[in-house]
């Protein structure tokens, strides 16, 4: 039996209404049910699990480097953040130091990928909302962003780039003019997408006083990211918790008090400003140095030294076909990613494969909140709710 | 060796306000761990929440661990967060037998509602008290609970 609203005793009978999970506006498959009042939903539930395919299950049965590739899949919009997520998790179960080439990069990459992420959703948020022309804008400003991604990792969206201990390979010799190019044609563009929304009539009608969450109510439901900072409280990973040289960064971490989808809507826009000047400086600012930290046990060795050097060549094989043994321990390592709190908790029994990995999936947290904000509200503010909180079903449903 | 234990201002007030509801407190990387007695789960996550000082008002995530064959089987894992300290603190409830079951942290956090539905699809323990316990990544109709370690990743059960 799928999941449906019973019928409360003693009410008057209403209208049950399943909407998805094939509907254009619930960004996959999410199934929501609606009990109605005309068009006023009185009650709302939601059914996930269509895309779950068990990846905290497969993380155990793969070792730590094969499950980077899972990461990739989860939160596919962003793939840079999860595969940061998981590195960050392994690395501090086996305390390595990240030399500061490779955590510089990382960041630039994040950032980028916080860019593209917030880009997609705000095109798909102004398509539902009917805004057609700001999706076409956002997919061509977020090619481009992927076509750095596929330079530095041959790939545009499973990028698995980031590895335990570094980064797979040092990027190409002209990647960063492509960075730069793009760091000087963006803040126009962003412009352009404000020029089309922020002050739009029909847009102000559809997101202002939409789907309120007070601060508690944010707090309280564990909502992360922009939606906990759209309810004005100001907490950003990247700055009370820093990780992966975060703090040697300038930038601002933007609230609004309204808790509308207005105001999670100018947060976003205001993030991805502040996104572009940390890969500003990243790009800038990137030292000379290894991209690989210095632990030959962990790190898979260059091409180079395994054709001279016996040591690395038995690593390599012990590397590839056994895996590392980390310290008995577990870890819950945070980042920002672009939707909220990614956390990975990762147990190790001392094994070459993780005894327990678990994601907290910030989508999977912040769906929580949505049947809070569309009760008592219109069919039409259900789109618009779904749209700002951001949700990536492959995360949801891991 | 466990610095951090000692100055830990969330484990020092815990010590005040019921020495009986610690288990025990392990550190590992920095991260501090506190075992809680299944009976006392509600009453400390309260304390936890509602002390000014500590402030862990923020639920991050609800977990489990499956240590088959050992009993108790099952670690339930809560990772608490102050957002006004950023400091985080993970608390973990034993749970063992046929029927695994823990206390629900819906009325303190109404966060821990998905979070503890997921547990119980994939883990099979179950949450008493809590609102609306449901499979909700699984079918409605699934056998068996996949994050088990009796469970195989592969083939026919």
């Amino acid at each position: 039996m799928p999941i449906t609203l019973e019928k409360i005793p003693g009410e008057e009978e209403r209208v049950i209404l399943s909407m998805g999970p094939q509907h254009p506006s619930t960004h996959g498959v999410l199934r929501l049910v609606l009990e109605l009042d005309g068009e006023t939903v009185v009650r709302a539930i939601y059914d996930i699990g269509y895309l779950h395919t068990g990846f905290e299950k497969s993380f155990e049965d793969k070792t730590y480097s094969q499950g980077i590739t899972l990461t990739d899949r989860m939160d596919y919009l962003s793939p840079l953040s999860n595969n940061l997520g998981f590195c960050l998790a392994v690395e501090k179960l086996l305390d390595l130091e990240i030399p500061p080439r490779a955590q510089w990069i990382r960041v630039l990459l994040t950032e980028l990928t916080r860019i593209q992420s917030h880009l997609v959703w705000l095109g798909t948020h102004a398509i539902d909302l009917g805004a057609m022309s700001v999706l076409l804008y956002c997919f061509r400003e977020r090619e481009t962003i992927l076509h750095i991604f596929e330079m530095v990792s041959g790939q545009r969206m499973m990028t698995s780039y980031f590895r335990v201990g570094g980064l797979a390979l040092e990027p190409p010799l002209d990647w960063l003019k492509q960075v730069e190019k793009f760091v000087k044609t963006f803040p126009g563009h962003l412009e352009e997408y404000e020029n089309l929304l922020s002050k739009n009539p029909i847009w102000l009608k559809r997101t202002v006083g939409i789907g309120k969450l007070s601060g508690d109510e944010a707090i309280a439901w564990g909502l992360s990211g922009p939606s906990l900072r759209g309810s004005g409280v100001d907490w950003d990973i990247r700055k009370k918790e820093p990780y992966s040289s975060y703090e040697k960064f300038d930038f601002k971490v933007p609230t609004r008090p309204e808790g509308d989808v207005y105001a999670r809507y100018l947060v976003r826009m205001e993030e991805m400003r502040q996104s572009l000047r940390i890969v500003q400086q990243a790009m800038e600012g990137i030292p000379e140095g290894p991209i690989k930290a210095n632990a030959p046990h962990i790190v898979l060795p260059d091409r180079e030294s395994m054709k001279t050097s016996i040591e690395a060549l038995i690593y390599h094989f012990k590397i590839v076909t056994e895996g590392f043994h980390p310290p008995v321990g577990e870890v819950y390592q945070v980042i920002e990613a672009p939707r909220g709190e990614l956390g990975f908790y990762m147990v190790s029994d001392g094994s070459p494969k993780p005894f327990r990995c678990h994601v907290r999936a910030p989508s999977f947290a912040n769906l929580q909140a949505l049947p809070k904000m569309i009760e008592g509200r219109l069919i039409a503010d259900v789109v618009a709710c779904i749209g700002t909180i951001d949700i990536v079903l492959g995360e949801v449903d891991r | 060796m466990p610095s951090n234990l000692e100055s830990n201002l969330a484990l020092k007030k815990l010590r005040e306000f019921a020495p009986q509801g610690i288990e025990e407190a392990r550190e590992f990387r920095g991260e501090v761990t506190i075992y809680i007695p299944p009976e006392w789960l509600i009453r400390v996550s309260e304390f936890l929440r509602d002390e000014p000082r500590l402030a862990f008002k923020y639920l991050s995530d609800i977990t489990a661990l499956d240590l088959y064959p050992n009993e108790p089987r099952f670690e339930v894992v809560y990772h608490l967060l102050s957002l006004q300290n950023a400091e985080r603190l993970r608390l973990k409830v034993r749970a063992g037998g046929d029927d695994p079951c823990v206390d629900s942290l819906v009325p303190v956090y109404p966060a821990a509602n998905a979070f503890e539905r997921e547990v119980f699809d994939l883990f099979g323990i179950q949450f008493a008290g809590h609102p609306y316990l449901r499979r909700i990544l699984m079918p409605e109709d699934w056998e068996g609970y996949p994050l088990r370690k009796d469970y195989p990743t592969e083939g026919y059960r």
